[in-house]
């Protein structure tokens, strides 16, 4: 293999230039000409049957365009996994915020006061506000039995374990809501005309999702929808599924309006409308050995959803196959299940269901040590996946990962054990006791089982008569480096300079569905197909006289001459899974991702016991990802996960009351600053891999998993108290300390864990 | 006492030009800026002052411009990204934030970049310390901000080494 | 954005006696905006009942610090910004130019005024409990002349204030007597920067042969209108510092005073973290005294 000149080097972003410039166009930097302005009308009570809808008269309701669920022409739903969560509440509302109405007007300013100038009275419907009230079932208010999804993974024999335990380690570990928080909110633009159909242009992820959903909504053909991807500033999953609904709103005031719509969300909409990170309750019963073997254990996984299935079943899928963390189980059996509750539905967010099992697992494998009398490292070491072993789903791990050589260098790379000592010391006195904790996990990419399979994703690679290449691909740009790296991969197997390489931007008129930009599978499934529709137009080429090898030149008079005399040069490739992955949908066993990487992550914290605020001081950042495809990029992508990480832990708490976001301003939902946040370090290794783009795995969401166990497992180290639930904000650590302090106000005395 | 209400006359000079145009004196500035100028790279984040993605200078400060009515911004310089395009100094943070990676979604890059400007203007040798609190009123979500104070500083250090 | 601007006037006087007039032709109609870093927060989210606005950003009698013998007077519309940049301030009154420090990002230090944080009346307000300390005095001005009000006495109760509808805060007037107090400012907020705060505290002591001669000890975010802790203060004064003199003012100042639970914090959290900043600075103090 010749070495690499493009994949592997920090290729500048291709955006980037417009981007510091401020010439990057987004959603809300775009006007049409003759374009009104869309708003909605929400729920104001978490639960209830419209009695009565009036319009106060004070507003020339004339000039405004209202769409209600009775002007929908197709399917009042959003279309996703269950259709279930309607586009507009037809006689019912199942959450507070839901969509009921919408209004146009050419003035957007006249919007607001028009939206509270229409009221509606509700006979109230019973509400559920907790997993807890949910799974009792006192009410029921989804389905049969508020359960969207279920699942059971059984491996082994998990009921003979318990008789031959030297120790039975229970723990419960909660995790609270998270808000995307992007900094551009939700927006789209949808125009329509009679002839040629529906556009919309929108910040998404996901440009044929919904596509799909405006199928069915407007019930319009596929080749009359034509959904275009805006620059899009920030995602995290919070516009994988959420556009949909945002994009339908908007259809149908243009279908009605019969004028182009903008409709964007501000701040305060955007935090208590749209969709968070499933809260979660995980229950862990493990059966040890005296030396800190896991013989087996019972996990029981639940996840919060909201009102609406959306994206639970698979959020749900996730965690609970992460739920057993890199270790290997010789048996497990695992319950999951995700519930229904009075909340506007939760939906996707970087890590997708991990963030929150993996959390319980590493703050778990702390209470084993503990429990055994043994160190964090050791419970770790004792317990790792190895190669050739199964994990929970049986799937063999035949990665040459080697976790114990990956922890020593993060132990190294911390200077983990002389900083743990050092700071048992220096905490028997003053105001600041420091800690440090250790979390190791792992992340598969792509989507999960059969999943890839469904999404059967295909990319083309076009060559164009002036000799650049064109990437197309559904794949979104949306700050991670998509362009940039499917453009370095195309660049690299074509043997041509970057520049040469381009990439259109996501618009269903003109690019192959490869699927959603989600489950860390862009570099891994859609950048191999790049390669591979790269290398089948350098063979077509090649059979038209192209030599063996060629220069810049060359390239670009045999694309010239071939579009001249035969018309387009375009390349596709579908996706194949890979033989060998078998996955039982039914018994939820087999190989659940191709690829994993794997992650240690090592967390330095201060504890200020005059306010009981936690500081990060040091954060270590150690992967393996198969291939590093952008060095500056990947880079970006890790301090970017682990600051959300941080963020998770100790900063950011969605306050509910009866099923409402209270919180919904940037003052009051915190997310960390420039000044609260260390230098963040990061570390890969590369031990390749065959299924992704020159070896590359996923790395987009695998930073938020680590950084909040490491943290709480480090604050434990520092103070001795335990804490099993995030957001840990210095109120919590408050009640947990004035528990376990004594009175003159000192904490216990370190223990040497 | 008469007082107009309606639209009125605003002057101001933005990134060196002078602009005159009627408008609400409690637009805001930023709106004015995207609306009626077309500049519309300030954006609006939050509405609240916090996230910073409108941050543009008046008369050579730092200002959050979603919170300032336009009548505020009467006979002031502004300056937006647009137009710190133009100056030496300002490509040299720009290629530092290209190299160094301080722009992934780049949606925080306009403010976050007139922040640093703002910073190197008043210091020309700032410490971490200096940047972190700098920009510690511009909020990036994707970044985690070590790739953009990586940036400020190198752009600190080019600055400095051509004086 | 949920106002629209068609709604409101803004109108902007060249002078304070111009500004005044208006006020007093028609008392509370006109809502005085400074930096417009509250009174906008509150407009984009369609909660500004005021419709008639009048500016005072800028206005040169309102944004000038004038220094005198025995006292500095701030002008109202000066920003946190220039307090940060004073010379006199940052020398004289650290606990007000750490306070300004510590008000928002550099963006609103730029626009934010004193007279604007006193007038809002915040419980939170960072610079409010420094005034406390400091003994500020407030010129308080109208077409009926010029008063001045102590500041301990300008708020009546939560957000209510002592200002009649045509009159303005013009200055505010620290005396320079504590150049050689020890003097300690902290504040508790949800993260490092551009936070509200949880708690505030602001201190000054002296302490002469081991005894404490003098102190005052404010703390915002704790009470309906920011506080000074006199029933605290008095268990220090005139004692001993030691660490039962430490312990006793941290259980007077729980007594004293009446954190709330709300959106941001609890009344236990700011109630125990009230105590610990207390007995912080008196550590503080008495380590300080013992290095002189």
């Amino acid at each position: 293999m010749e070495t690499e000149r493009i994949v592997g080097t920090s290729a500048p972003r291709k955006e980037g230039r417009d981007k510091v410039t401020g010439k990057a166009v987004y959603i809300d930097d775009m006007s049409l000409p003759g374009m009104w302005y869309g708003a909605t009308l929400r729920s104001r009570v978490p639960r209830g049957k419209i009695q009565k809808i009036t319009f106060s008269p004070e507003i020339a309701w004339d000039e405004f365009v209202v769409v209600t669920a009775k002007d929908i022409l197709g399917k009042n739903c959003i279309a996703l996994i269950t259709d279930d969560q309607p586009c507009l509440a037809d006689g019912v509302v199942n959450h507070p915020e839901e969509p009921i109405l919408l209004l146009a007007h050419p003035n957007p300013h006249l919007l607001s006061k028009a939206i509270q100038a229409v009221s509606i009275e509700y006979q109230p419907l019973p509400a559920l506000f907790t997993i807890e009230e949910s799974e009792r079932q006192d009410q029921i208010i989804w389905g049969k039995d508020n359960t969207f999804k279920t699942y059971l993974v059984e491996k082994g024999d998990v009921d003979s374990v318990w008789a031959q335990a030297d120790y039975v380690v229970e723990g419960e570990y909660t995790t609270g809501a998270q808000e995307q928080l992007y900094i551009e909110n939700n927006g789209v633009i949808a125009a329509f005309d009679p002839d040629r159909g529906m556009t919309l242009w929108g910040s998404l992820q996901c440009p044929y999702y919904v596509h799909r959903a405006l199928m069915t909504l407007c019930a319009l053909p596929e080749n009359k929808i034509r959904v275009v991807q805006t620059e899009t500033g920030g995602a995290f999953g919070g516009k994988e599924e959420y556009p949909s609904m945002i994009a339908g709103h908007a259809c149908l005031l243009a279908m009605k309006a019969r004028r182009p719509v903008k409709m964007t969300y501000d701040r305060a909409e955007d935090m208590v409308a749209t969709t968070k990170r499933h809260p979660s309750r995980t229950r862990h019963r493990t059966a040890v050995r005296r030396d800190g073997k896991i013989l087996g254990g019972e996990i029981e996984f639940v996840i919060d959803g909201g009102a609406y299935t959306t994206l639970s079943p698979v959020v749900l899928s996730r965690g609970t196959i992460h739920a057993a963390g890199p270790y290997y189980w010789p048996s497990i059996r695992i319950r999951a299940k995700a519930v229904a509750t009075t909340a506007p539905p939760q939906g996707a967010f970087r890590g997708f269901g991990a963030p929150q099992s993996l959390f319980a697992i590493e703050r778990h494998m702390d209470r084993i040590a503990a429990t055994v009398g043994i160190s964090p490292e050791e419970v770790r070491r004792r317990n790792f996946l190895r190669t050739g072993e199964t994990t929970a789903t049986e799937q063999t791990i035949h990665e040459p990962i080697d976790l114990n050589r990956l922890l020593d260098r993060g132990l190294e790379l911390s200077n983990y054990h002389a900083e743990k000592q050092r700071f048992a010391r220096e905490n028997a006195s003053g105001a600041t006791r420091r800690g440090i904790g250790i979390a190791t996990f792992l992340h598969g990419a792509g989507f999960t089982g059969s999943g890839e399979r469904y999404l059967a994703s295909e990319v083309e690679v076009e060559g164009c008569a002036d000799g650049t290449v064109q990437v197309l691909a559904s794949s979104a740009e949306f700050g991670q480096g998509t362009k940039t790296v499917l453009c370095q991969v195309a660049a690299e197997t074509l043997g041509l300079p970057y520049e040469d390489v381009g990439i259109a931007q996501p618009d269903t008129g003109l690019v192959p569905n490869s699927g959603p930009t989600v489950a860390s599978r862009t570099v891994m499934v859609v950048g191999k197909l790049v390669q591979l529709a790269a290398e089948k137009l350098r063979q077509r080429l090649r059979a038209a006289g192209l030599p063996e090898k060629y220069s810049r030149d060359e390239f670009r008079n045999a694309c010239a001459k071939y579009v001249a005399e035969k018309g387009a040069l375009k390349e596709w490739a579908k996706y194949q899974a890979p033989s060998g992955i078998f996955w039982d949908d039914e018994k939820y066993r087999g190989e659940a991702y191709a690829a994993y990487s794997w992650g240690v992550y090592i967390a330095q914290v201060a504890v200020d016991l005059a306010t009981y605020s936690v500081v990060v001081e040091d954060f270590v950042a150690l992967q393996e990802v198969g291939r590093v495809l952008n060095p500056v990029l990947a880079r970006g992508q890790i301090t970017g996960g682990v600051a959300q990480g941080i963020g998770y832990a100790l900063y950011e708490k969605v306050v509910w009351e009866n099923g409402r976001m209270q919180n919904g301003q940037m003052t009051n939902y915190i997310m960390p600053t420039s000044a609260d946040l260390p230098p963040i370090r990061v570390y890969f290794e590369e031990l390749g891999n065959e299924h992704g783009a020159f070896g590359a795995k996923g790395i987009g969401e695998l930073p938020m998993d680590g950084p909040a166990p490491a943290i709480v497992n480090a604050i434990e180290n520092a103070i001795g108290v335990r804490f099993d639930s995030i957001p840990l904000l210095p109120e919590d650590i408050y009640a947990g300390v004035a528990e376990s302090f004594d009175v003159a106000g000192a904490p216990p005395s370190q223990g040497a864990r | 006492m008469s007082h107009p209400h309606g639209q009125r006359e605003i002057s101001l000079v933005v990134n060196g030009e002078a602009k005159t145009f009627r408008a609400y004196p409690m637009e805001r500035l930023l709106d004015v800026l995207r609306h009626r100028l077309g500049l519309t790279g300030a954006k609006e984040g939050c509405g609240e002052g916090e996230c910073g993605s409108c941050s543009v200078l008046m008369d050579g400060a730092l200002v959050n411009s979603c919170l300032v009515p336009v009548m505020q911004a009467q006979g002031s310089r502004i300056v937006t990204i647009e137009g710190l395009a133009q100056e030496p100094e300002l490509q040299a943070l720009q290629e530092a934030f290209l190299e160094c990676g301080g722009a992934q979604c780049g949606i925080c890059t306009p403010g976050m970049i007139l922040a640093a400007h703002h910073l190197l203007d008043k210091k020309q040798n700032p410490t971490l310390e200096n940047i972190r609190e700098g920009l510690a009123g511009n909020l990036c979500r994707c970044t985690g901000y070590s790739q953009i104070i990586e940036a400020v500083a190198a752009a600190s250090k080019r600055a400095g080494a051509t004086e | 954005m949920r106002s629209d601007p068609a709604d409101y006037e803004l109108v902007s006087p060249e002078s304070l006696p111009a500004v005044l007039s208006l006020l007093a032709e028609r008392p509370g109609e006109w809502l005085p905006i400074a930096g417009g870093t509250d009174v906008m927060v509150l407009y984009a989210a369609g909660k500004l009942t005021a419709r008639r606005l009048v500016s005072l950003w800028n206005l040169p009698e309102l944004r000038c610090i004038e220094l005198r013998d025995h006292e500095i007077c701030i002008g109202a519309a000066s920003t946190y910004t220039d307090l940060r940049q004073h010379p006199i301030v940052r020398e004289e009154f650290p606990v007000l130019a750490s306070a300004a420090s510590w008000t928002g990002g550099i963006a609103n230090q730029n626009r934010g005024t004193l007279g604007g944080n006193i007038v809002n009346a915040s419980p939170a307000a960072d610079s409010l409990p420094a005034l406390l300390v400091y003994e500020a005095e407030l010129v308080l001005e109208s077409v009926r002349g010029e008063r001045r009000v102590p500041y301990i006495s300008f708020h009546t109760d939560y957000k209510r204030t002592v200002l009649a509808p045509d009159e303005l805060v013009r200055a505010v007037c620290l005396p320079r007597r504590f150049a050689g107090y020890f003097q300690h400012a902290r504040k508790v907020g949800a993260r490092n920067a551009q936070a509200i705060s949880k708690v505030c505290i602001a201190v000054l002591g002296q302490v002469i042969n081991g005894v404490v001669e003098d102190v005052r000890i404010a703390l915002g975010s704790v009470t309906p209108v920011p506080l000074r802790l006199s029933r605290t203060e008095d268990v220090v004064r005139g004692s001993v510092l030691d660490a039962r003199t430490v312990q006793r003012a941290r259980a007077a100042a729980i007594e004293e005073i009446r954190p709330i639970d709300d959106i941001r914090s609890s009344a236990a959290y700011r109630s125990a973290v009230s105590g610990n900043l207390v007995r912080e600075f008196l550590t503080r103090l008495a380590a300080a005294n013992d290095k002189a």
